[in-house]
């Protein structure tokens, strides 16, 4: 079984946020403007935070998203098993059974579960362009970054119709496709060979608030080394 | 027993109770009138959230909680009251609890309805609140809740009823029409035989001890669906224990509260006395302090542990944007209620009022302080807010106010307020324990 795991290098990372707009058009995630973000309404799976490193003596540009815990304290407190975690170490939401108490929001250290204040909405002229393969969140449910587990499906399926197994390249979500200093790396934290388990077992890996236990497959590679 | 009017022997010496069910005066219409408006203000603003969604809350990311989760656990909280209260004092025969046990019990089961609304009111998908029990998830903390609340209320609701079956059979054979009718059902046939008085004990004392691990359960539970999870400033051991304590001591102020309220409206000078303000001051004395001593070491061991997550929210609260309300909170809970009560002279019926309005105050804002300044300080740096509830939050936190005030009076209008036949002499010879009499002032005099 695959353990999906993403490494980010933050001595690569250049803070161009094109991670953030390509995860936004990936995932149907509605806009958001200045005053939205400043009441606490910014719709969006990943976002570049200020985040205070060890041996840093400056706050470090970090690239946040649900850092898909193996320990996950978000999945612990869900009454009705709406957030749990799957076979392959994804944190996944069901939107349908999801009661909206968010309690989960509210236990997840890293903040990055999103609640659907209102009916999301899009103007007019993104008519048609949103993405088919994902699926809409109503008003009322959490959501968050599923690693584009969509991309999952659709690349296990062609991996079946051409009678091959599924291959490193075939499995990559947006963010990971689109980062132009090439500072994310995506794979199979299981696969001893694969790159990401060698640049997380690296002497510069590190898992953000990991004293909490949450045991994150999301790994930073520190910078300055 | 001689009646204080000196009226013939056929009119009943509690008349003032039982009048004050069959008559309607224009004071009680006014108020239920203007309570009324406030409800439907308040369906109009729930509608409106039906619609929009929980946009139309002022809350946001981090702050996913406010003013509905502060109202479910002070509602939770009140509810304490009741049932606490009286099964304790009915334990221990303190026998001066006969003529207040019924208007705490009342309290506790009308106040657990406002609660759980609350979490209903916060529910993104309240059309899937059934899921709880569909798809339950045993892990959860809330689910817990779901199951502690549940229990409590049926507990509440048995432990409320079966003390009224003598006095529902009183008021079915003084009446008649619908109320006859509704009495006499609701009555299951009590004639008060010595075997219906001898089941009416038992029952009565089975149950009063049986609510009070219950109402213990259910404030802890609440408490850990803080204390769970790893956030700072609710990931505390005391949360449950500090949870009971504040609110028996709500509940007890609640206590106050009504029964100065129906004691003035209805003229029950005779049954509640100041003895009783007095003793139900002392209780609320002792839970002060109680408070206090919880208050103090939990905020104390933040402090001195410097870990610099909890003290972020430590500082938020102590000298930070919620320290007006910590204050004021620590002033309605501990300063005014302490200086009021711990000296005879100011421990009279309004005293106590004033102290109970106070701690009343004062717990809301403590549940406000629990829920909010550890949401504003969370452990990412992602971007924060200052919360302040939107109109549609206040508009149906003033309906749930409301609500439960008229169906406190709607009860006074149905039921006696006052459990008569506790305060009666036994017809019978073998007249059990629990019916031993506690008589009304003047009679005693």
């Amino acid at each position: 079984m695959s353990r999906w795991g993403l490494v980010i290098d933050l001595d690569r990372c250049t803070g161009c946020q094109a991670c953030v707009v390509a995860c936004k058009h990936e995932n149907n995630l509605p806009f958001s403007t200045p005053e939205t973000a400043d009441v606490g309404r910014l719709m969006t799976w990943i976002q570049l935070v200020a985040a205070d490193l060890p041996g840093r003596p400056m706050p470090s540009s970090l690239p946040l998203m649900c850092q898909q815990c193996d320990r996950p304290p978000c999945t612990d407190v869900c009454p009705t098993s709406a957030t749990y975690l799957n076979p392959e170490g994804i944190v996944a939401q069901i939107y349908p059974r999801c009661i909206g108490c968010r309690y989960c929001t509210n236990a997840c250290p890293y903040a990055v579960k999103i609640f659907n204040w209102t009916e999301p909405e899009w103007p007019e002229s993104m008519a048609g362009m949103r993405n088919p393969d994902v699926s809409a969140r109503p008003k009322g449910v959490v959501e968050k970054c599923t690693f584009c587990h969509h991309r999952l499906i659709a690349a296990r399926e062609r991996a079946r119709v051409a009678g091959r197994e599924l291959a490193p390249e075939d499995y990559v979500p947006a963010c990971v496709q689109i980062c132009p200093a090439e500072a994310m790396t995506f794979g199979d934290l299981s696969d001893p060979h694969s790159d990401v388990a060698a640049l997380a077992s690296g002497p510069r890996a590190f898992r953000w608030m990991e004293e909490l236990g949450t045991q994150p497959k999301v790994v930073y590679l520190r910078e300055g080394e | 027993m001689s009646d204080s009017t000196g009226s013939p022997d056929s009119i009943d010496p509690h008349e003032p109770v039982i009048n004050a069910i069959l008559t309607v005066g224009p004071l009680f219409k006014r108020w239920a009138m203007a309570l009324v408006a406030v409800v439907v203000w308040a369906i109009i603003a729930w509608t409106w959230q039906l619609y929009h969604g929980l946009g139309a809350t002022h809350l946001g990311r981090p702050i996913y909680w406010g003013l509905y989760i502060t109202n479910f656990v002070f509602f939770i909280g009140v509810s304490h009251a009741g049932t606490l209260i009286s099964a304790i004092l009915r334990i221990v025969q303190a026998e001066w609890r006969r003529p207040i046990t019924r208007m705490a019990e009342v309290i506790t089961v009308l106040v657990l309805f406002f609660g759980v609304g609350n979490v209903l009111l916060d529910l993104g998908r309240p059309d899937r609140a059934l899921n709880v029990v569909l798809h339950p998830h045993l892990r959860s903390p809330l689910l817990w809740d779901v199951g502690s609340i549940s229990v409590y209320l049926t507990a509440s609701s048995v432990y409320l009823f079966i003390p009224l079956i003598p006095d529902i059979a009183r008021m079915r054979d003084v009446t008649t029409g619908w109320r006859h009718r509704l009495y006499a059902r609701l009555a299951l046939g009590w004639t008060g035989t010595p075997k219906q008085w001898h089941r009416l004990e038992r029952a009565i004392g089975v149950m009063a001890i049986l609510v009070i691990p219950i109402a213990v359960s259910v404030h802890t539970v609440v408490s850990w669906v803080f204390a769970m999870t790893i956030q700072p400033m609710w990931h505390s051991t005391i949360f449950g224990p500090y949870f009971v304590v504040g609110a028996i001591f709500s509940g007890i102020a609640a206590i106050i509260t009504a029964m100065v309220i129906v004691r003035k409206v209805y003229g029950l000078e005779r049954y509640l006395t100041e003895e009783h303000f007095n003793n139900l001051g002392l209780l609320l004395l002792v839970m002060a302090c109680l408070w206090f001593y919880f208050t103090f070491a939990e905020y104390l061991t933040t402090w001195y542990g410097h870990e610099p997550r909890e003290l972020a929210v430590f500082n938020s609260k102590i000298s930070g944007p919620f320290a007006k309300f910590f204050w004021t909170m620590f002033a309605c809970c501990f300063v005014v209620p302490f200086t009021i009560l711990a000296n005879p002279h100011t421990r009279t019926i309004k005293g106590t009022l004033v102290a109970s309005i106070f701690v009343n105050i004062g717990m809301w804002l403590e549940r406000f302080t629990i829920v909010v300044p550890s949401l504003s300080n969370p452990r990412a740096p992602v971007q924060t807010f200052g919360y302040w509830p939107s109109w549609v939050e206040w508009s149906l936190m003033a309906g749930c106010f409301a609500a439960f005030a008229l169906l406190y009076m709607g009860f006074t209008k149905l039921f006696p307020i006052i459990s008569l036949w506790e305060l009666e002499p036994m017809p019978e010879a073998h007249a059990p324990a629990a019916a031993r009499t506690f008589q009304p002032a003047e009679a005693s005099s």
